[in-house]
């Protein structure tokens, strides 16, 4: 990954145009629909995603989700490993 | 969730295969929908897979509240991917209403038209119902051959449509049959879709079914095209520095394995037809010997689950040999069974496009025929309801003979 698509803990993201997140009953668990798709996510996914608000930095949410999960080991890394794939994906964008 | 799984690798976690859509042989769900709302159409396209006999199925169409309550159900099931899909569904006027409805139940819907019929009247409509998305069909990016495929004159509304769905500020999916005709215009079909601004274009190689099976010798091209085909648009991909997702379907003719169709029978995607039949694919019903639960009389729920025609070909215990014994069963689960079917008279033989079966020469046949000048000059087959209802009536059986089933 080239160094201007690294994610800074100042970055802020939302969910990209015409992708939609929700709860999914069925599936238990949360989604990304968009054309021609859908990604389940895996309940650590579905946590960070629900946090996005296009308005709370990635630094902001690592110590929100650190704060609501004190016994994960690692959960930063974990976070910006999520973060990066969902880049890569283009499920989120810059805001 | 536990506090200890956030610590896992959310990545390893995140399923995504096969356009997104995750599958497991032993909790099926009804994840994708797909609506054919009607059979009827303004174009005649000769690829079409929609069945060669759907006049039949013209005149007993679902009405609005049966479309409404089979969403309702399907939603229960747990689909989510809403496709409303025909014929043109813009033919009906109840598009509007179905469309908020499904919003309304948390569907992620996607209109895929033809653009005929498409208004600012009806896409603002559209809009406030809450359509996700609008997946437009193109076809050449010369008027001559759009107009020759379709046989009609839809060249400059397709473009004017493309507009009009970009102002609304959908995204601009593209949908692109490959065929002899527009095979070797790739390039400039892939610049065409990049300066209209296309988020996601499809070039979906034409796979022969319904419309497109009776002209197969007219429509497939050679394998140096396809493979010159797949060049070129693997170069504008790494070329160019648009945000543009370009999906290459590669036609399962020219590879030596078959495709998993449809992700698997029952697996993830189930149709409803314009008269209420629930289907696994959209071409099951060439099938013998095969009895589809209709919404009309049928609990959805039921016809997933348990009806004998979506529990025949889940799973492998049907597969003959040389399916049965081979490694690679469950990457394609032994390919199309309607294909099977229409090619050999056998619905349980493996996919003839497999290079292991012992039907394939009919796909080598099949290949060599449509590089012979005789045979390919065979006028077109256009689909339209003097068509349909000749080859209904046994007015074209020369061109469907060779077929075990109606197309």
């Amino acid at each position: 990954m080239s160094a201007d698509n690294q994610i800074q803990a100042s970055d802020v993201y939302s969910l990209a145009h015409h992708h939609r997140f929700q709860w999914e009953e069925a599936q238990n668990s949360y989604v990304i629909l968009f054309p021609e798709g859908m990604v389940k996510l895996h309940g650590g996914a579905g946590e960070i995603l629900k946090r996005l608000d296009g308005k709370k930095s990635v630094g902001e949410i690592v110590a929100e989700l650190k704060a609501a999960f004190p016994d994960a080991e690692n959960i930063e890394k974990d976070i910006m490993g999520m973060f990066e794939l969902a880049v890569s994906k283009a499920w989120l964008r810059k805001v | 969730m536990t506090q200890a799984s956030l610590g896992e690798s959310v990545v390893q976690k995140t399923i995504a295969q096969n356009n997104g859509v995750a599958a497991s042989a032993t909790q099926t769900q009804p994840l994708w929908l797909l609506a054919e709302v009607t059979y009827r159409c303004p174009l005649h396209c000769a690829f079409c897979y929609n069945p060669t006999d759907y006049d039949k199925h013209t005149q007993n169409e679902l009405t609005t509240e049966q479309w409404i309550q089979a969403l309702r159900d399907a939603r229960k099931l747990g689909a989510i991917q809403l496709g409303i899909s025909g014929g043109e569904p813009l033919l009906r006027d109840d598009i509007e209403e179905i469309v908020a409805e499904a919003h309304k139940l948390g569907y992620y819907s996607n209109l895929i038209t033809s653009g005929v019929g498409l208004t600012e009247k009806r896409i603002q409509a559209f809009k406030d119902g809450g359509l996700d998305h609008i997946q437009l069909s193109m076809h050449d990016i010369t008027e001559e051959i759009n107009n020759f495929i379709t046989n009609t004159k839809t060249f400059e509304l397709k473009k004017k449509v493309a507009a009009m769905i970009k102002g609304h500020g959908y995204p601009m999916v593209l949908n692109v049959v490959i065929h002899r005709y527009n095979i070797g215009h790739m390039k400039e079909i892939l610049e065409m879709a990049d300066a209209l601004g296309a988020e996601y274009i499809e070039l979906a190689n034409t796979q022969y079914y319904g419309w497109s099976l009776v002209n197969r010798s007219q429509l497939m091209p050679t394998k140096e095209q396809v493979d010159e085909a797949e060049r070129i648009t693997n170069e504008f991909r790494e070329r160019s520095g648009s945000k543009m997702k370009i999906f290459f379907v590669v036609p399962d003719y020219f590879s030596d394995r078959p495709k998993k169709c449809m992700n698997g029978w029952g697996e993830v995607f189930m149709i409803v037809t314009a008269n209420g039949d629930v289907l696994p694919c959209h071409s099951a019903r060439v099938l013998p010997n095969m009895q589809f639960p209709n919404v009309k009389d049928a609990d959805l729920g039921w016809s997933w689950k348990d009806s004998p025609a979506f529990n025949k070909y889940r799973g492998d215990s049907w597969m003959k040999e040389p399916c049965r014994s081979c490694s690679e069963k469950e990457n394609d689960l032994g390919g199309c069974r309607c294909q099977s079917f229409l090619l050999t008279g056998d619905a349980e033989v493996a996919d003839p496009v497999c290079s292991k079966s012992p039907h394939h020469h009919l796909i080598s046949q099949a290949i060599e025929d449509a590089k012979n000048p005789v045979i390919a000059a065979q006028p077109i087959v256009f689909r339209n309801d003097k068509n349909s209802k000749k080859i209904i009536a046994g007015e074209l059986q020369a061109r469907v003979d060779e077929f075990h089933a109606l197309p």
